[in-house]
């Protein structure tokens, strides 16, 4: 059979008219692109000033020394122990009440007792980390005219708290409810199905947002200025008197005037970099590859 | 094989002809090797069971399946003649030209009555406020959904019953003036009322726009259209053209063994 | 599938109901106690400023001294560098943030927009003090030897952009709290685009738009309040952010005049002079000073809260 094709008409054609709009529909994505690439770059010179200039600065001295009494010099060592330190103890006080507040907003609570917990929970994530120290200093260092590690470590599990109490009730809500009808029936207690079945399946989840909790108390500064104080000397295990941590150090070796300090801040800073950026890439490279089961 | 039961006759009232036309999804085959003919200011329906390609053929009609990453065609659609995927086609233009209606339907919700007739308008460039007010009477007249909605022409296009709603996306896609308006199950999901009032519109459009229309109800198509066509699919799940003719034929004697199943299964 | 099952019957006796109550009990108890935190913390932080309240009543918040010699405080030079340096942040962030929010949710394929998501959720975690080092060091000069040397050289006669610029200033605060507000702002506006519906679009397409027209007339639109709900949530962060505001803000006692000042933040006055008040008016002024805070991030995060809905339901939630 014959093909017969006529010539594209002129009005299916891309005309001079139509341009414009193509014009503008190119420059838009341009603009686009060039705005994402704006958005990268802070990310990418940050790592990279972070990572050229704490390397230089990281040896064997930084790691294990305490500050020198005097002048300049020493290492990080009171700075990196203070800071596994408070940090540990915020979460043993953080993940039960966190944990616990979340399992009561999703499995006990009433719709306006819910309401009531997810809004306090909410508002404090947005409270300022500064604040937080302030709030802790007027009761558990004003009292006592004492800077006090244990004020430091309860200054980071108020911030800790509400992180934990929201992804460990939405990552229960996940949980489907069948599973859990399923161990009532069987005649387990509800106490019992809620620890061995729901959190149990929703564990992976739940510790993902206790490590991201984690990362964030580890890098907090500004809670720790007005409750841990900081200190030059390595404290381990009192937790009655000020102690260091790596964000204090850096913030401390940041503001001096001597190069060789700054040089400091640089190593610590990257030590913390490393470890803040490596547990949230595990955490978030888990969650995109998708839930397990 | 007998003789191809699909020809229509390629006549000077061809709207559109559509030539061995594969429709790919990547490496997956939707459509295959189609052949038929659209008669101007006509009806006409697509048939068949769900799954066959029914959809992706009528987006092959506007270029709208290329909105899919990985979609693609081989060989040509005719639209009085020229080819829409020759390359020197616009696709954005030849959707001016080829509307197309959907299955739910879809105002824009940020938008009044007035707003969603004329947004395909408003992207041409500008136009005067009288020009547009007529536009606007015509379409929603010719969408049989004027009186209803004249005094309220700045309300959300969302705060009409579904099946105004649908009317309303009619009149949306017959404002820009396109020659051709394809129909993907626009009754679906309206209830019987609105539906019935779909099929009126239907009847009484024919008489400006070539219509296609897809739909999965042997009786709307029956009602609505002047030819048919019928689809199915084999287990390599690519949907082809079993057979096409005038409507009447389809239904009550159909040359196909697969036709006359398929529609006699539904009646009996 | 769910069986229908009356779990009292099934659950024993009474008495062993016990350990159940116990628990949901316990449970309970722990989520008053956060409840009663977020109350705690307003309670804490106005009683221990009650003192400067009694003393300068509401004009604290108008004064623009403070001095700890005179024993006079105002917190206005505070409240209009937090206010000056996330408005810089807003207009910087804002525009930047939405465009990228648009490019990855509309023109990127899936194989560069879920990469570079992650990636710019990442810069969310990074410590702020680190981002506050790279600002002193690296951002600070940058700034000074280009934008800001450009704009006092050629356009130091408006008084907004009158020098000396250091590099340390206000205008720094702004760009370093813009770069940390937008990963809020693009993660969120991303999440709201991508929930506009296929149909939609679709819609739009049929009537022959090209891909910019779809974007602006109908998913942004629909996206809308969503959008806005994550420009303010940023402006929440901003307002409170303290370490990397305090090192590139300088050290400015008076209102800002000009975008090249220093300055100060509530949170920066509070993180630089606290350790070293005097327990008494001082520390009170300070602890007011973050009250005035408090309250001002408290009301934008709920503002925020209407707009957003808990859109966001990532993991660790920013």
């Amino acid at each position: 059979m014959a093909v017969v094709v006529a010539p594209v008409p002129e009005r299916l054609r891309r005309t001079r008219r139509w341009e414009r709009r193509y014009a503008i529909d190119r420059s838009m994505r341009t603009l686009a692109l060039a705005c994402t690439v704006l958005a990268v770059i802070p990310l990418v010179t940050i790592l990279a000033f972070v990572t050229i200039n704490g390397i230089t600065a990281l040896n064997i001295d930084l790691l294990t020394k305490p500050p020198k009494a005097t002048g300049v010099g020493g290492g990080a060592l009171a700075a990196i122990t203070g800071t596994i330190q408070m940090v540990s103890l915020a979460t043993l006080i953080a993940v039960p009440v966190g944990l616990l507040a979340g399992v009561y907003v999703s499995e006990f609570a009433g719709r306006r007792m819910a309401n009531v917990v997810r809004f306090s929970a909410d508002v404090l994530v947005g409270v300022p980390s500064i604040l937080v120290g302030v709030f802790v200093f007027t009761f558990l260092v004003l009292p006592f005219k004492q800077y006090n590690a244990f004020a430091g470590s309860v200054a980071l599990a108020v911030i800790m708290v509400p992180v934990i109490v929201r992804t460990t009730e939405e990552i229960l809500k996940l949980v489907p409810g069948d599973l859990r009808e399923a161990s009532l029936a069987l005649g387990v207690r509800r106490w019992r199905t809620v620890l061995s079945v729901a959190i149990r399946t929703g564990w992976p989840g739940i510790l993902t947002g206790i490590m991201l909790a984690v990362a964030r108390a580890a890098g907090e500064t500004a809670p720790l200025i007005m409750t841990a104080l900081g200190s030059r000397l390595v404290n381990i295990g009192d937790f009655s008197r000020p102690m260091s941590a790596l964000p204090l150090f850096i913030y401390e070796n940041a503001r001096q005037p001597y190069p060789a300090l700054n040089e400091q801040a640089w190593g610590a800073a990257f030590l913390l970099l490393l470890a803040v950026l490596i547990i949230n890439i595990l955490v978030r490279a888990r969650s995109l590859r998708g839930p397990r089961r | 094989m007998t003789a191809d039961p699909t020809m229509g006759e390629p006549t000077a009232e061809s709207k559109l002809e559509i030539r061995d036309l594969d429709v790919y999804y990547g490496a997956f085959r939707a459509v295959r090797d189609v052949t038929m003919s659209v008669r101007a200011r006509s009806v006409t329906a697509i048939i068949g069971p769900s799954g066959c390609g029914k959809s992706t053929f009528l987006r092959a009609l506007n270029r709208l399946h290329e909105l899919t990453p990985g979609a693609r065609v081989e060989g040509s659609v005719l639209l009085d003649g020229a080819d829409i995927y020759d390359p020197a086609v616009d696709p954005v233009r030849l959707r001016r030209y080829v509307g197309m209606v959907f299955q739910r339907p879809n105002p824009f919700p940020t938008m009044s009555i007035y707003e969603n007739v004329v947004a395909g308008i408003r992207l041409a460039g500008r136009a005067s406020r009288n020009e547009l007010d007529e536009i606007v009477e015509r379409s929603l007249t010719r969408a049989a959904l004027w009186n209803e909605v004249k005094d309220k022409l700045n309300e959300p296009g969302t705060s009409l019953s579904g099946g105004q709603q649908q009317r309303l996306c009619i009149a949306r896609a017959i404002a820009v003036d396109p020659e051709v308006v394809l129909m993907d199950e626009p009754a679906s999901a309206l209830d019987p009322v609105a539906t019935l009032r779909i099929e009126e519109l239907i009847a009484e459009l024919r008489a400006n726009y070539t219509i296609v229309i897809v739909t999965h109800n042997m009786q709307q198509a029956g009602r609505v259209s002047d030819e048919t066509a019928f689809f199915t699919m084999n287990e390599d799940r690519a949907g082809y053209l079993v057979e096409f003719g005038p409507t009447r034929e389809i239904f009550t004697n159909p040359r196909e063994r697969l036709t006359e199943d398929y529609v006699s299964g539904r009646f009996g | 599938m769910s069986v229908q099952v009356d779990t009292r019957r099934l659950q024993g006796r009474r008495r062993s109901r016990l350990p159940d109550r116990l628990f949901s009990g316990g449970t309970a108890f722990v989520a008053v106690v956060v409840v009663a935190l977020l109350v705690a913390i307003f309670v804490m932080l106005a009683t221990n400023s009650a003192l400067t309240w009694q003393t300068f009543g509401l004009s604290f918040i108008t004064g623009t001294v403070w001095d700890p010699v005179t024993a006079v405080y105002g917190a206005l030079p505070y409240i209009a560098g937090t206010i000056f340096s996330s408005a810089i942040a807003l207009v910087l962030a804002a525009p930047v943030g939405l465009l990228t929010a648009i490019f990855l949710a509309e023109y990127a394929p899936r194989a560069i927009s879920v990469p570079l998501t992650f990636v710019i959720e990442l810069l969310a975690a990074i410590p702020s003090v680190v981002i506050g080092l790279w600002g002193v060091f690296v951002l600070g000069p940058f700034l000074k030897v280009t934008v800001e040397s450009f704009m006092v050289d050629h356009f130091g006669w408006i008084p907004i952009f009158k020098g000396p610029a250091f590099g340390i200033g206000l205008f720094a605060a702004g760009v370093i709290l813009a770069i940390m507000i937008l990963p809020t702002i693009v993660t969120i506006s991303r999440e709201v685009l991508v929930a506009v519906p296929g149909s939609q679009r679709e819609a739009m397409y049929g009537l022959g738009a090209t891909r910019w027209e779809v974007i602006s007339r109908v998913v942004v639109p629909l996206a809308r309040s969503g959008i806005v709900g994550a420009v303010i949530l940023g402006l929440g962060r901003a307002l409170g952010e303290t370490l990397a505001v305090t090192m590139v803000i300088g050290n400015g006692q008076n209102i800002p005049t000009s975008l090249f000042d220093q300055g100060q933040t509530l949170a920066s006055k509070i993180a630089t002079s606290f350790n070293e008040a005097q327990v008494g008016l001082q520390t009170s002024s300070l602890i007011a000073l973050g009250l005035i805070l408090l309250v001002i991030t408290i009301a934008i995060n709920i503002v925020a809260r209407v707009f957003v809905g808990r859109a966001s339901s990532r993991v660790g939630g920013l």
